[in-house]
């Protein structure tokens, strides 16, 4: 096999072989070389980072798992000190946030990133750290003997690759981990399908519209109006001179409500208050993604005789808290230590790489990624909370802030005279419980 | 709008920018000799009430074609979101990558 240099590769035999160079596939890469282990990392697109697509969000913590003080060199936008939460109606909007300069020094909390600048540079960290990259090429298939899968077969002439373990990082769509058995095709409900725009903006006008000083950043979230209700929200974060622009709802919401994702990101885009924020920029590359959105429920198993599967393959992400990226990182660390491990006893049986699987029941990954399940059921279940509620939140600070010459006694009482009307008392109780718990 | 199917009505905002006009920014090197997608039996399309490929693919690469009784793929433009995949109500779409090195090749992400 040649790489995407055109160099000649190493030998046909590695001690792990990892499938995609995403955020996953390249940290399990970068801290395999690092441990001394032999491994290549292939990756269909030309070249690391042109297939990915993310908000936009990277956190500092997780991301010094892998590699200290990465912020430093890696090409970031903004360290983001502030992040707000729209609540939206047609006309209204209520808002919530946490603005702290301190995250604008260190030792931050996250940054906005350009994946395909971020991932170029990450992989170049795994590929110093003696890590072998090849591009251009697709994985087609496991290869299995004797039941266990000790390599991959790649779209190219005689492309096969032998490995003590394979690393499957190819992302959502996993075709890799469906092709080992791992599991069958998902359900619409099991994911969102997001479409993102890169507005190109001047440094001074994102900085003079968020508040920002320097190179600050800022995000925010919108809900309710911004996907017509469906499951699902907006966003906007500030680059160093770009918006990253998206809105996504699960796809099952898609497809009931017939609503075209370009159409969605067009009304989100138009929305008075969101248009003001975008007015002057130019839209420069619209995208679409997928992401998991079954929680632990949904994931295939972690593991099998010869194979680890890591980050969205294995349907880690938890939307509502924004997480993802550091959840394909923590795992990807929990994986390498798995396989050092076995690397040390030489065994790479299910039963020594199932460890991964312990410790990511151990870790916040799968308690986390186990409530989210309880959440996103209950969410789905509960349509009338993005759809009905932002109203009626709206309608109620409307009273309140409406100054109408009337005791602010009887405009509590007016309020809750008007909520009750649309909303059995006991309904909004059991709404408020059921909330709670499956936050909780 | 979209470019097909009647959807939802969302436009009462403003004129949407078409998505075709979008991708015009996207940049993709493309597999002249085959499709990734394939439709693997239109009489199951023909039989699919919504069809609802030609609305939720966020490029639009599905349309469904009255004269011929089958749906087009526009493969060319697909951003490999693997939307289509999971949302045809019969697994009817069989979805692969394009070749390495082929398909939608982002600059920003």
């Amino acid at each position: 096999m040649r790489n995407g240099n055109g160099a000649s590769a190493g030998p046909s035999k590695f001690d792990v072989v990892v499938v995609g160079a995403g955020l996953a596939g390249t940290a399990s890469a970068y801290l395999l070389a690092k441990a001394g282990l032999n491994v290549l990392c292939i990756e269909r697109g030309d070249e690391p980072g042109t297939k990915n697509v993310m908000g936009g969000i990277l956190y500092r913590q997780p991301t010094e798992k892998i590699i200290p003080g990465w912020w430093r060199d890696a090409p970031i936008e903004r360290p983001i000190v502030e992040e707000r939460m729209w609540l939206l109606t047609e006309d209204s909007m209520i808002q919530a946030g946490f603005k702290s300069l301190k995250y604008g020094e260190e030792p931050y909390n996250a940054f906005s990133v350009l994946r395909v600048k971020f991932d170029k540079w990450f992989a170049d960290q795994a590929t110093a750290a003696g890590a072998l990259l090849i591009t251009n090429t697709v994985v087609e298939d496991v290869i299995r003997e004797d039941g266990r899968i000790v390599g991959v077969r790649t779209g190219r002439e005689g492309g096969e690759v032998y490995a003590n373990v394979v690393i499957a990082a190819d992302g959502v769509n996993s075709l890799l981990s469906k092709k080992a058995g791992l599991h069958g095709e998902m359900t619409p409900d099991h994911v969102a399908l997001v479409t993102k725009e890169v507005v190109n903006m001047t440094r001074e006008k994102i900085e003079d519209r968020f508040l920002l000083n320097g190179n600050e950043g800022a995000t925010i979230e919108l809900f309710g109006d911004s996907t017509m209700g469906m499951l699902g929200y907006g966003f906007i974060y500030t680059n160093r001179d770009s918006l990253s622009v998206g809105v996504g709802a699960l796809l099952s919401d898609l497809i009931r409500k017939k609503v075209n994702p370009n159409d969605l990101m067009e009304r989100f885009k138009n929305h008075a208050m969101v248009k003001k924020l975008l007015d002057g920029g130019e839209s420069k590359e619209y995208m679409a993604h997928l992401i998991p959105e079954g929680g632990a429920a949904a994931m295939p198993p972690v593991y099998t005789d010869g194979m680890l599967v890591v980050g969205d393959a294995a349907g880690m992400s938890n939307a509502i808290y924004r997480e993802g990226s550091n959840l394909a990182l923590v795992s990807a660390k929990l994986a390498v230590q798995t396989i050092i491990k076995a690397h040390q006893r030489g065994d790479f049986s299910a039963q020594t790489l199932g460890q991964y699987k312990a410790l990511l029941d151990d870790s916040f990954v799968m308690k986390d990624l186990t409530l989210y399940s309880r959440t996103s059921k209950f969410f789905q279940n509960n349509p009338d909370f993005l759809e009905r509620y932002p109203e009626l939140l709206v309608n109620a600070a409307h009273e309140m802030f409406s100054v109408d010459s009337m005791p602010k006694q009887d405009k509590q009482k007016r309020i809750i005279r008007r909520l009750m009307q649309e909303r059995a008392p006991w309904q909004v109780v059991k709404d408020a419980v059921g909330a709670l718990r499956s936050l909780t | 709008m979209a470019v097909n199917e009647k959807t939802f009505d969302l436009n009462q905002r403003a004129p949407s920018a078409r998505v075709e006009e979008k991708l015009y920014n996207v940049r993709f090197k493309t597999d002249e000799d085959q499709s990734h997608l394939i439709v693997m039996d239109s009489q199951m399309c023909a039989g699919c009430t919504d069809k609802p490929c030609t609305f939720f693919c966020p490029v639009s690469v599905y349309k469904w074609e009255t004269a011929d009784q089958k749906i087009s793929v526009g493969y060319e433009k697909c951003v490999e979101c693997g939307a289509c995949r999971i949302g045809c109500p019969y697994y009817n779409i069989e979805w692969r990558y394009p070749k390495g090195g082929y398909g939608v090749q982002y600059k920003n992400g």
